[in-house]
């Protein structure tokens, strides 16, 4: 896809998506209007202001025809081959460790996470690989569940039981 | 005057207390972490490490982002110069002259120059900050909510006239921060707006942290990871103390463009939505139109790093001033500091200074504090960075993704929030990829409740009536200046044709 036919389609969708915001408050039982007496009602807020999203969008749907954006013109790809890769499994990777955080929790996710990134991607040593491994979770427990006394989410009961051994050694052993 | 110096005092007495001093090392370190990163600038730095900052209290948490943005700015400089990838965008002027002057050889005579006017630069935008921030937010007591919500307009004026981007990709990311802002139940009539495919969650709201991490975090490394994919190449530096004392007399080469750059910094860093970035480049312009030999610029000319290295120091502190002082945030990486003092439960504005001294006191004491450890941290560790900066992003992309998920996960405690900051990332990629700028709609989404809140207050105390924005001197004044910035982009492309016209006549 060429970084021209990407702004038509981005467009397109800002635009629909603008509409969509339009119809959400305004079939969402508020008043877009004004209240006499009183001033904006509720809606009136986020629909003008989408009214303008569609607005802008739509110029800037009119200017790939006219070609006055330097995007409309432009006829390189829109994600150069050699990047699709390393952007798209960033990006996979992470929608992964969201899932994955729900099912086995937050640090074996971490573990695994970081085994993925450090090792099959970058092809670092096994030293640098266990170190980040064990020392991502280590330092992200001692961050967020001690100083910050946040309760990460843990996944799964059984993986949640098999995780609180760590939580009821701490509680034995230092308060 | 009296009665600053002596609360300077206070500041100053509270910005050496053993812990934020400690913060203040750590955020300049972090800043110059950061700020080296090619990519990552204090707005990422400010935006993935806020969450952890509910460790420590207001006043320290903000010193400590405060060291970090100082700090990033110093670092841009880093990269700039021997890798020839601006570090922030804030440095993108510095790599004009500091890439020539690293492939002749020359690295740590620009490093130096960079770390001098930054201090320079830092100094005399700080004294500036302390002079005009009582009195200002003194005269912005004055304000109802008239003059804040036209003040907010300016700001989004600013962005359209001066943000030099694509006007309309500009208006639509403003108005997406302010509707995306309008999320959740409504101030005033506790009705539910916008709830998605009727999802509870939806009730809450959309953070603006969840938005800022998802634009600053996750879009901008995988922005990041696409543009430096490449080989760097990096040149060697000559470091040691021999050296630095050697490269202290270039002082006088570029002393006049580094007091030129403090000055322009600040008030254009004071500016609404204008920030560092363009203060930099503004400065690089003008010491290039007043230099005697204009043209060795671009070619290696040491007044050509420090013009732009001491402006974008001083807009940072510059940018603090209308945040701290009227609760409009001067670029993104305040907006994201005045998000945070929100959550820290202060009420950004003129009554801060009356309110919570010891906040704006400590914050103003900390920034003189901040200056001298990054400079002296700056070039005793040009070493230490120089290797950071070989950290391949193998390493570096994991931390910053796990921070920024744990990050929004420890604000909100809520799963739902990571998911909407992964899709506002990837979205925020691909919408930088077509030139929309990300900036306005992280200022929209922290300015957004507040400018809601103006309006309607304004129109519920007038019974309605919108001439109330008008009959008032200062809202007029903002309305006006708001509306002929508004308009400058038309105005100035109607001029260039009917000059293009006449020319050809």
């Amino acid at each position: 896809m060429t970084v021209r036919t990407a702004e038509l389609i981005m467009a397109i969708v800002l635009f629909v998506m603008s509409v969509g915001l339009m119809a959400n408050v305004y079939f969402g039982d508020l008043v877009v209007g004004w209240i006499a007496g009183r001033g904006p009602g509720a809606g009136m807020w986020p629909f003008w202001l989408s009214l303008g999203m569609a607005g802008a969008s739509l110029a800037t749907i009119i200017r790939w025809f006219t070609g006055a954006t330097p995007e409309s013109r432009n006829t390189d790809p829109y994600i150069a081959s050699e990047t699709i890769f390393l952007v798209t499994v960033s990006a996979v990777s992470l929608l992964v460790m969201l899932i994955l955080m729900n099912v086995i929790g937050t640090y074996f996710t971490l573990v695994i996470y970081m085994f993925f990134f450090v090792r099959i991607l970058g092809n670092h040593s096994w030293f640098t690989t266990i170190s980040m491994m064990l020392g991502t979770p280590l330092f992200v427990y001692l961050l967020f569940e001690v100083a910050l006394t946040k309760y990460l989410p843990k996944g799964l009961p059984f993986f949640e039981e098999l995780f609180l051994v760590v939580d009821n050694l701490r509680y034995e052993y230092f308060y | 005057m009296e009665t600053i110096i002596v609360a300077l005092g206070s500041g100053l007495v509270e910005a050496v207390q053993p812990l934020n001093l400690f913060m203040i090392f750590a955020g300049c370190l972090a800043g110059l972490f950061v700020g080296c990163m090619p990519g990552l600038g204090s707005v990422n730095g400010v935006a993935i490490l806020l969450p952890v900052t509910f460790l420590v209290p207001p006043t320290t948490a903000i010193i400590f982002l405060a060291a970090l943005y100082y700090g990033a700015m110093y670092g841009g400089a880093i990269s700039s110069i021997t890798l020839g990838i601006p570090g922030a965008s804030t440095a993108v002027a510095t790599v004009f002259d500091g890439r020539p002057m690293a492939q002749a050889g020359k690295a740590d005579k620009a490093l130096m120059a960079a770390a001098i006017a930054s201090f320079i630069g830092g100094t005399v935008s700080i004294i500036l900050f302390t002079l005009f921030a009582p009195p200002l937010a003194a005269f912005a007591l004055k304000f109802g909510p008239q003059e804040e919500f036209a003040l907010m307009l300016l700001a989004f004026a600013t962005f359209i006239g001066l943000g030099g981007d694509d006007i309309p990709k500009t208006i639509f990311s403003i108005l997406l921060g302010l509707v995306l802002a309008a999320v959740g139940f409504d101030i005033i009539s506790g009705k539910p707006r916008l709830i998605f495919f009727d999802m509870v969650e939806f009730q809450r709201g959309i953070g603006f942290l969840v938005l800022a991490i998802g634009v600053y975090g996750i879009g901008e490394m995988l922005w990041t990871l696409e543009t430096t994919k490449g080989s760097v190449q990096m040149h060697k530096v000559n470091t040691g103390w021999k050296k630095i004392k050697e490269n202290f007399k270039d002082i006088k080469l570029y002393i006049n463009s580094t007091w030129l750059g403090s000055f322009l910094g600040f008030f254009v860093g004071t500016l609404p939505a204008a920030g560092a970035t363009p203060a930099a480049l503004m400065s690089y312009g003008l010491s290039k139109t007043f230099s005697k030999d204009p043209d060795s610029y671009g070619k290696g000319n040491i007044a050509g790093v420090a013009a732009p290295e001491a402006a974008n120091n001083a807009a940072s502190t510059g940018s603090m001033l209308p945040m701290i002082t009227l609760g409009i945030p001067g670029s993104p990486t305040t907006a994201i500091l005045l998000g945070g003092m929100i959550i820290w439960g202060l009420r950004p504005g003129p009554l801060l200074f009356t309110e919570s001294p010891d906040f704006v006191w400590g914050l103003i004491g900390s920034m003189y504090v901040a200056n001298f450890v990054t400079v002296i941290l700056n070039i005793a560790l040009i070493p230490l960075f120089i290797r950071v900066l070989a950290m391949p992003f193998t390493l570096l992309t994991p931390i910053i993704f796990v921070l920024c998920v744990l990050g929004v996960f420890a604000t909100t405690d809520r799963m739902f929030d990571t998911w909407i900051m992964l899709i506002i990332g990837v979205a925020a990629y691909f919408l930088r990829k077509l030139n929309y700028p990300v900036a306005p709609a992280v200022l929209a989404i922290v300015l957004g409740p507040l400018a809601e809140r103006s309006l309607r207050q304004s129109l519920i105390s007038s019974r309605g009536d919108a001439m109330t924005f008008i009959e008032r001197p200062i809202s007029l004044t903002c309305i006006l200046i708001a509306l002929a910035l508004m308009s400058y982009p038309l105005v100035s492309r109607f001029l260039k044709r009917r000059k293009a016209a006449q020319a050809e006549t």
